[in-house]
């Protein structure tokens, strides 16, 4: 008998959204044109640009939900969606204002004191403040739980020693929203005893390393924290409380275009070839592809609709980034199969680079933010088994 | 939902629970035609769902038969509901009257009307032997009649698909047509064809969603090396990668079943969701079944088990009204047609301006 498990409801975008995406391709053709930047796939974790943020900033376009009594726009998560989906299909460089939008920024104003939060949203929302995540380390990948980053307690504050990796852009950014230890590991429980804090990385003691990917690109860091000082007021949330804000964190990031979308531009490059001489092949490729797209974009502004509802759909967003993350990799696979074979062999041109850039960026998509082996574990959870 | 399209679907599960049991499936592959089954759906109105009232139907939603044909598929009815839902819509479109009895569609290229009587011949016709009417669609183009006959009058050769339902060949041999009428602008044989797709997309999300149920089920229950074998990694990640595609052929499905009941109908943009849907079934259907009948072992590949009934179902609807091969370049071509640049507008349309 069959039981609907899973719910993706149906979101029509509200009238503003058909302006709003005509803004943002005005926008971005506008910049394309002049050389504002040019197209990349996985742009959202490898475009650091910190002046194109600010143009976004200066739009409207940077923390468009967040209440505007603390300084966002207080724009519905739909409206959002179709700026940061345009964003991405365009390959623009949003690397730098990515985690603060997206996941920062809402902590910081549920979780930061009331002087804090004041100081730092605006500044996000003008793109002018960018914010790393603070969650890996060098023992400490899908297992968060086992972060060894600690905080002592000192007079007026904590202070901090470890080392946090793999951190997107933190070498550009301003703050890292960091999980540590405030209390030693109790193996009985150890979910306990995490805290989160927010911590200044220009601050005396932070050491900010890049580490290069396979393609040589640098974009995430080691950042080594000795004896440095976190005043009491930047504690986010409870000490203690750091687990249950991460969970709530996580659930933020999982669901969004970014799963699906990263190499879409690398798709629309390689079309202008395909249109020329399409095969059955081709045909039946472009067919797969798209429905995918479709299907996945779906489910993805479904969760949106159920976020928007207050509603928190985890299982549903484990799926996304599943089947999003998946998909990646299996679009440049499939492209491969109709592209000329020397497609890559041209020294210029913008399809070159891009599945260049796509095929070296893709392992990450099934890494970052938890991987689809961990995903699946909590899903199979949900479903009973375990 | 509204309070009908709940009733509906209650009044549907209900019967389908009590009556479309393991039995009663393999009674009917046997030849054993389920009258108490079709009786209580008939009955209850449920093959009326896409009648409009004037033409002596129920008048209920597209969504509504939607709901009912996926859980015809979860629960293996094995009866022409669908069939007859889908005959009677096409009798609709072409304004004429349908009685709620078991119909069902025959498609074939070659099926003509000569002084008025049909000719040609259909293959693959799902359920024809226990049809009552024979709804053909004949010709090409602008110039297509619907015309509906009395199986009685027809030449039937038996043959069954992979689950063992009635697929039979059907000879038109001047048959004396009961009525006829024919399709509004904009209302093509692809139109209909598309609908069937669709249907056997509803068809198996509702199929695959209970795959999935018994897959759970028996993880949790069968024992090995001194535990429930779901509680082996290897047995989670693949469920958990069926779940994947079930909750994706379902959001797919449901889109595509949303943009006709927008339409009314098969207009261009439900035209692509369906498309979409019969394109992601092969992953869907493939992934499920196989991970569906690995975790149930050698028990599962038994005929005494119920999961063929699923599984057989499954592997036959991936093909039925064009497979997803067909159907993935056929989206391909129109993907071609919009070109790099209107490729992303094209998708991001699906949701603008349809409040």
């Amino acid at each position: 008998m069959p039981i609907a498990r899973f719910r993706f409801p149906f979101v029509a975008m509200p009238p503003e959204a058909t302006q709003l995406r005509k803004d943002v391709r005005a926008f971005l053709t506008e910049e394309r044109a002049s050389g504002g930047y040019t197209p990349m796939a996985d742009c959202w974790a490898s475009g650091m640009d910190p002046q194109f943020s600010r143009k976004l900033g200066q739009r409207g376009w940077l923390g468009m939900t967040w209440d505007k009594k603390y300084g966002g726009h207080g724009r519905s998560f739909l409206e959002r969606y179709v700026v940061t989906e345009e964003l991405l299909v365009a390959g623009a460089p949003v690397m730098a204002h990515w985690v603060a939008d997206r996941q920062s920024g809402p902590q910081i104003i549920k979780n930061a004191c009331p002087e804090v939060r004041d100081a730092i949203i605006p500044r996000i929302v003008s793109g002018d403040c960018f914010c790393a995540i603070g969650m890996s380390e060098p023992n400490t990948g899908s297992d968060l739980a086992s972060v060894s980053t600690r905080a002592e307690k000192v007079d007026g504050g904590w202070q901090v020693n470890g080392t946090k990796l793999w951190s997107t852009g933190a070498h550009g950014c301003d703050y890292m929203l960091t999980l540590l230890r405030t209390s030693p590991l109790d193996t009985t429980a150890r979910h306990k005893g995490l805290s989160q804090l927010l911590i200044d990385l220009k601050a005396p003691g932070v050491d900010i390393r890049g580490i290069a990917d396979i393609g040589g690109q640098v974009h995430f860091n080691e950042t080594h924290f000795e004896d440095v000082f976190v005043p009491d007021s930047h504690v986010l949330g409870e000490i203690g409380g750091g687990w249950n804000q991460v969970v709530g964190e996580l659930a933020l990031e999982r669901s969004g275009p970014e799963r699906f979308l990263t190499n879409f531009i690398v798709l629309q490059e390689a079309m202008r070839l395909l249109v020329k001489h399409p095969s059955d092949q081709t045909r039946e490729i472009l067919g797969q592809v798209v429905a995918k797209i479709k299907a996945l974009r779906r489910m993805s502004l479904g969760i949106a609709g159920l976020l928007q509802e207050g509603s928190s759909p985890e299982m549903e967003a484990a799926q996304v980034k599943d089947l999003g993350t998946r998909f990646e990799r299996e679009l440049l696979e499939k492209l491969r199969r109709v592209l000329p074979d020397d497609v890559l062999a041209a020294s210029e041109g913008l399809l070159p680079s891009l599945l260049r850039n796509g095929i070296l960026r893709v392992p990450s998509s099934t890494l970052r933010g938890g991987t689809n082996e961990v995903l699946k574990g909590m899903i199979a959870r949900q479903l009973g088994i375990y | 939902m509204t309070a009908l399209d709940t009733i509906i679907l209650d009044t549907a599960s209900r019967i389908f629970d009590d009556l479309s049991t393991a039995e009663t499936i393999n009674a009917a592959e046997d030849g054993v035609w389920p009258e108490a089954l079709w009786q209580a759906v008939m009955e209850s109105g449920l093959t009326l769902t896409w009648i409009p009232e004037d033409n002596g139907g129920v008048g209920a939603s597209m969504l509504d038969g939607f709901a009912v044909i996926k859980a015809a598929g979860g629960w293996a009815v094995p009866i022409p509901l669908a069939e007859t839902l889908l005959a009677g819509w096409t009798l609709a479109q072409a304004g004429l009257q349908a009685s709620g009895e078991a119909a069902t569609l025959a498609l074939g290229s070659n099926l003509t009307l000569v002084d008025g009587k049909l000719c040609g011949s259909a293959n693959a016709v799902p359920g024809a032997r226990n049809a009552r009417q024979i709804v053909a669609v004949v010709g090409v183009g602008d110039d297509v009649h619907v015309v509906q006959v009395s199986t009685v009058n027809c030449e039937l050769k038996a043959h069954t698909n992979l689950a063992g339902e009635p697929w039979d060949q059907v000879s038109f041999n001047a048959v004396d047509v009961e009525q006829t009428g024919t399709l509004p602008a904009g209302v093509g044989k692809e139109s209909i064809e598309a609908m069937g797709a669709l249907i056997r997309c509803v068809q198996a999300a509702g199929a695959l969603s209970a795959a999935l149920e018994l897959t759970i089920e028996y993880s949790k229950e069968r024992v090995q090396f001194g535990r429930p074998i779901g509680k082996f990694q290897a047995l989670q990640q693949s469920i958990a990668s069926f779940a994947g595609e079930v909750a994706i052929i379902n959001a797919a499905a449901d889109a595509a079943t949303e943009a006709v009941d927008r339409a009314g109908g098969v207009d261009h943009e439900a035209w692509v969701e369906i498309a979409t849907a019969k394109t992601l079934l092969e992953e869907a259907v493939n992934l499920g079944a196989a991970v569906a009948h690995q975790v149930h072992g050698a028990m599962g590949f038994t005929y005494e088990h119920q999961l063929h009934h699923l599984t057989r179902r499954l592997w036959s609807w991936r093909d039925e009204y064009g497979s997803d091969v067909t159907w993935s370049r056929r989206l391909g071509a129109e993907v071609l047609k919009w070109g790099p640049d209107s490729l992303w507008p094209k998708i991001a349309a699906a949701t603008d301006n349809c409040s």
